[in-house]
């Protein structure tokens, strides 16, 4: 199952990527699953996704916790929390 | 309504007199903000900014008299003195035309994808979140908690 994994600002910068599709191994299926898997590769990612609290997910653009859900070909968005306005 | 997420800068006077009321509005309430002291760069999550903004003033005319709306944030490279986003609300009075405007800027630093990166003197500096934005935005449940009970 592929999906395309996005990464915004300190992240982006941290990570030395903007993004990536990522074929996920048979078992992960959760947003959780996916940050343990990119965690797993070391380095940058290691340190990025070990921060749990740092880190905002958005499914298909639309914010989630760490339990929900991912499918094929689902947009996932890692970002650290909005500064705006 | 209008939603825009855009790099050029915006005429707040013009954006208010746009808002359409169809001569039923009698109160329009703004807010601009702008950049204070420090250059900076604004990064955003294209679509699925708009998209949270959208959902914010939504969410803002379940709550009050919302005839229409404006939000205009701005992106890319801005200088001190620069204007950064614009939220103006028309609506029949002026307490609820106050408190929509107030409750989306809240709602938009907390939920709208955007990422604050100055440059200071010593180098460039990615903003942290500020826990003063979710209490300001959280106050707003609380207050809705508080009607509904």
């Amino acid at each position: 199952m592929k999906v395309k994994v996005l990464f915004f600002a300190a992240l982006r910068e941290q990570l030395g990527t903007s993004g990536e599709e990522i074929e996920l191994p048979s078992g992960v299926s959760t947003v959780a699953g996916l940050r343990e898997h990119l965690k797993s590769r070391g380095g940058a990612f290691e340190k990025a996704f070990g921060q749990k609290t740092l880190v905002r997910t958005a499914v298909n653009q639309d914010m989630v916790q760490a339990g929900a859900r991912i499918k094929a070909g689902d947009e996932v968005a890692f970002f650290p929390p909005v500064t705006g306005g | 309504m209008k939603i825009s997420v855009q790099r050029e800068d915006f005429d707040s006077g013009l954006e208010i007199r746009h808002l359409s009321g169809n001569g039923k509005i009698g109160a329009i309430a703004s807010f601009v903000g702008l950049v204070r002291e420090v250059p900076m760069t604004l990064e955003h999550y294209a679509g699925m900014t708009e998209r949270e903004i959208a959902k914010i003033v939504e969410e803002a005319k379940t709550r009050w008299k919302v005839s229409d709306a404006s939000v205009i944030h701005r992106y890319g490279e801005l200088q001190p003195g620069d204007q950064i986003v614009l939220v103006a609300v028309a609506s029949a009075h002026r307490g609820d035309a106050f408190a929509a405007c107030e409750f989306i800027m809240d709602y938009l630093k907390t939920r709208a994808p955007f990422w604050k990166k100055e440059h200071r003197d010593e180098g460039p500096n990615w903003v942290e979140a500020k826990s003063s934005d979710d209490d300001a935005a959280g106050r707003w449940d609380a207050a809705a908690k508080k009607k509904a009970g």
